[in-house]
């Protein structure tokens, strides 16, 4: 069973939802992921998405570009990204990490040399956000092969076919885009997000989470009734641009420790 | 014999194009594939385009033989077919005026582009203007400094100029901007690509709208010089002047096709922005095709002298005619382009963009290794105005 399962079946049996924060990895710096990711688990989180830097992140919005170009700045790439994880895994050997990011520095790398250092290195899914499901299917033969998890994006405005054909390839969770527009952007509407989160779990039998819009406990709280996961993206790069280097670890972990909290107080009502 | 008949239904040319897109974006690009299928082959549609390049354009555009130019290389015969006379300057109108018609059809009230030269952002915002829809232009900060001509015009055509900061503020960034802008007003928002780049069906569309170069020039030739030229001569940045001047001769084996990139400071300086002669297969902006990036899969500031060239990845089918050897692919640099750009002001009276310098510039070496029987045509893709001030900026012989 692979770790992402084992996350959301222990949480199913407690009844509570599963927290994913997401985060650049190198961003602030690349001394400080370590300590970010061992303090995002400190105060709650379930899943890690590690954003890899990209030079032209076109699905993202502003905050994330920027935390990318942070990185990019001390030349972070995806072997770094990797070794990283790799780190991280010598003190936690539970908690699930997935990475985020853009196709061509996995192409840059080879699918073949990076599903099997990803493999090696402790990464337990990949979502790779201009890889649609119609470019994928030998993409999703190398992760299969190395039992990596293919997390894959549906939108508002994804049809019931292709919902379907997701559904085929998706392993681990799906990632509900819960708006149109870039990562960042403002103005959930909950009562879209259950009337398509409806649909999605008529066809979808793996655990879904729902992110794009998240920005604090009230909206985290509303979408965890809804859905499987919570992720925060955004507001937490928001945090680490906006803290002083002696205070980003301890901001981080009161912000999602605050989103946690959110988060468990609406699987108790 | 083979008919070329690229892309597949998927938007592949071999390996290259496809829709590499966040699911965001899928629902409308889907839209508008079935959209331009309908209209592709609608014979309404069909009449208006034509209509529109008539009437509008200015089309078609002439063939001229740059007869003293030629005689002073002492070669082939250099034969120009004069998109630079177009209505705003550039090829770029005729895709221009194709989307927004589709646009109309499709009744959305907001077009989107972006732009590198600012050429492309000029036709955007003419055609805007002739049908009454509201134009956003996104163009890298960069680009706004060196081509402010363009983006007066565009503010005087009312349409509003977003100048980008983003990354290396150049023609990419435009592009991830203008792609941000369409996944958050898809409802309402047609998204004018300006080269035959981005996902599919757009390095399609475009070409199919720009061939009409192609496709006159076939005609042209015949009428006038009662056979067809030799080789074909454009320059490349996205690609879509050369594509269209290409794709109606693509079957025709005995006809060379040279595409020309900006080489920039030179390809060994690594200030270039060749990405055909130095790029690498990745994915970028939608489609999958040769990049200039490093080892980690980043994507390169590319430098050029012409904003128009200055991009690091290429259409996909470019990508394809390359690696299926139908097209050849060379490098120009900027002081090469420069000088072209004044031969032809001296020797023809015509000033080039600089854009089409760099086609001119390669035309000026391989004439004279040619036989005087020879015939090259050159497709001088835009005029120069806008480049005025770049250019009399290195011209230590010019002062008022």
């Amino acid at each position: 069973m692979s770790r992402i399962a084992i996350v959301f079946d222990k949480l199913r049996v407690q009844g509570r939802k599963a927290l994913i924060p997401f985060i650049t990895a190198g961003d602030p710096e690349p001394a400080m992921m370590v300590p970010l990711m061992q303090e995002l688990v400190k105060a709650g989180a379930d899943i890690i998405e590690l954003g890899v830097p990209f030079s032209d992140p076109m699905a993202d919005g502003p905050t994330i570009q920027r935390s990318s170009e942070r990185a990019l700045k001390h030349h972070v790439g995806l072997n770094d990204v990797l070794t990283m994880v790799a780190e991280f895994r010598k003190g936690n050997t539970y908690t699930p990490v997935v990475l985020m990011g853009y196709a061509n520095p996995v192409e840059a790398m080879g699918y073949e040399k990076f599903t099997a250092r990803a493999k090696e290195c402790g990464i337990d899914g990949v979502l790779t956000v201009d890889y649609p499901p119609e470019e994928s299917a030998e993409w999703v033969k190398y992760l299969e092969h190395q039992q990596i998890d293919a997390i894959f994006l549906l939108s508002p405005t994804t049809p019931q076919a292709r919902i379907e054909q997701v559904a085929e390839m998706a392993r681990g969770y799906v990632y509900y885009v819960s708006l149109k527009g870039v990562t960042g952007a403002l103005n959930l509407d909950l009562n879209d997000v259950a009337s398509k989160l409806a649909q999605l779990r008529s066809v979808i039998s793996i655990p879904i989470g729902v992110g794009f819009g998240i920005r604090d406990g009230g909206t985290a709280k509303a979408v965890a009734a809804l859905a499987d996961a919570v992720v925060v993206g955004s507001r937490i790069i928001e945090e680490i641009e906006n803290s002083s280097k002696e205070k980003v670890l301890a901001n981080v972990y009161h912000l999602v420790k605050s989103l946690r909290s959110a988060i468990d107080g609406a699987d108790r009502s | 014999m083979n008919v070329y008949d690229l892309p597949d239904r998927h938007g592949h040319f071999g390996p290259y194009g496809g829709v590499f897109v966040a699911e965001t974006l899928i629902a409308a690009l889907e839209e508008l594939r079935v959209q331009y299928e309908r209209y592709r082959n609608d014979a309404d549609f069909q009449a208006e385009f034509a209509d529109e390049l008539k009437h509008y354009v200015g089309r078609p555009s002439p063939i001229y033989h740059a007869k003293r130019w030629s005689a002073h290389l002492g070669g082939a015969q250099i034969l120009l077919k004069r998109e630079d006379l177009n209505h705003t300057g550039a090829h770029k109108i005729n895709n221009a005026i194709g989307q927004a018609l589709l646009a109309r059809r499709m009744g959305k009230s907001r077009v989107i582009a972006e732009t590198g030269a600012g050429q492309h952002g000029v036709a955007s915002a003419t055609v805007a203007a002739r049908y009454g829809i509201e134009c956003v232009v996104y163009m890298g900060s960069v680009d706004v400094e060196r081509q402010a001509a363009n983006v007066h015009r565009m503010k005087l055509l009312g349409a509003t100029v977003v100048p980008v900061e983003s990354g290396s503020r150049t023609l990419k960034d435009a592009l991830n901007e203008a792609m941000r802008d369409w996944v958050t007003n898809i409802g309402d928002t047609f998204y004018i690509i300006g080269t035959v780049a981005g996902p599919h069906p757009y390095p399609m569309m475009v070409r199919d709208f720009q061939a009409i170069i192609g496709r006159e020039a076939i005609v042209q030739m015949q009428e006038e010089y009662g056979r067809q030229p030799d080789a074909l001569i454009a320059c490349v940045g996205g690609g879509s002047n050369a594509i269209g001047l290409f794709y109606p001769y693509i079957d025709n084996n005995n006809i060379r096709m040279i595409g020309v990139e900006a080489a920039g400071h030179g390809i060994e300086s690594g200030r270039h922005a060749a990405t055909l002669t130095t790029g690498r297969p990745g994915v970028l902006h939608g489609n999958r095709t040769y990049l200039i990036q490093d080892e980690n899969g980043q994507i390169i500031e590319t430098h050029s002298i012409s904003a128009g060239l200055d991009y690091p990845g290429v259409g996909p089918e470019h990508a394809w005619l390359k690696d299926s050897n139908r097209a050849e692919y060379v490098g120009i640099t900027d002081d090469e382009a420069l000088a072209a750009f004044h031969a032809l002001c001296r020797y023809e009276g015509i000033m080039p963009a600089l854009e089409s310098s760099h086609a001119l510039a390669y035309v000026a070496k391989l004439a004279p290794t040619l036989g005087r029987d020879k015939l090259l045509l050159v497709n001088l893709s835009g005029r120069g105005d806008k480049d005025m001030a770049t250019v009399v900026a290195r011209a230590s012989d010019i002062t008022l």
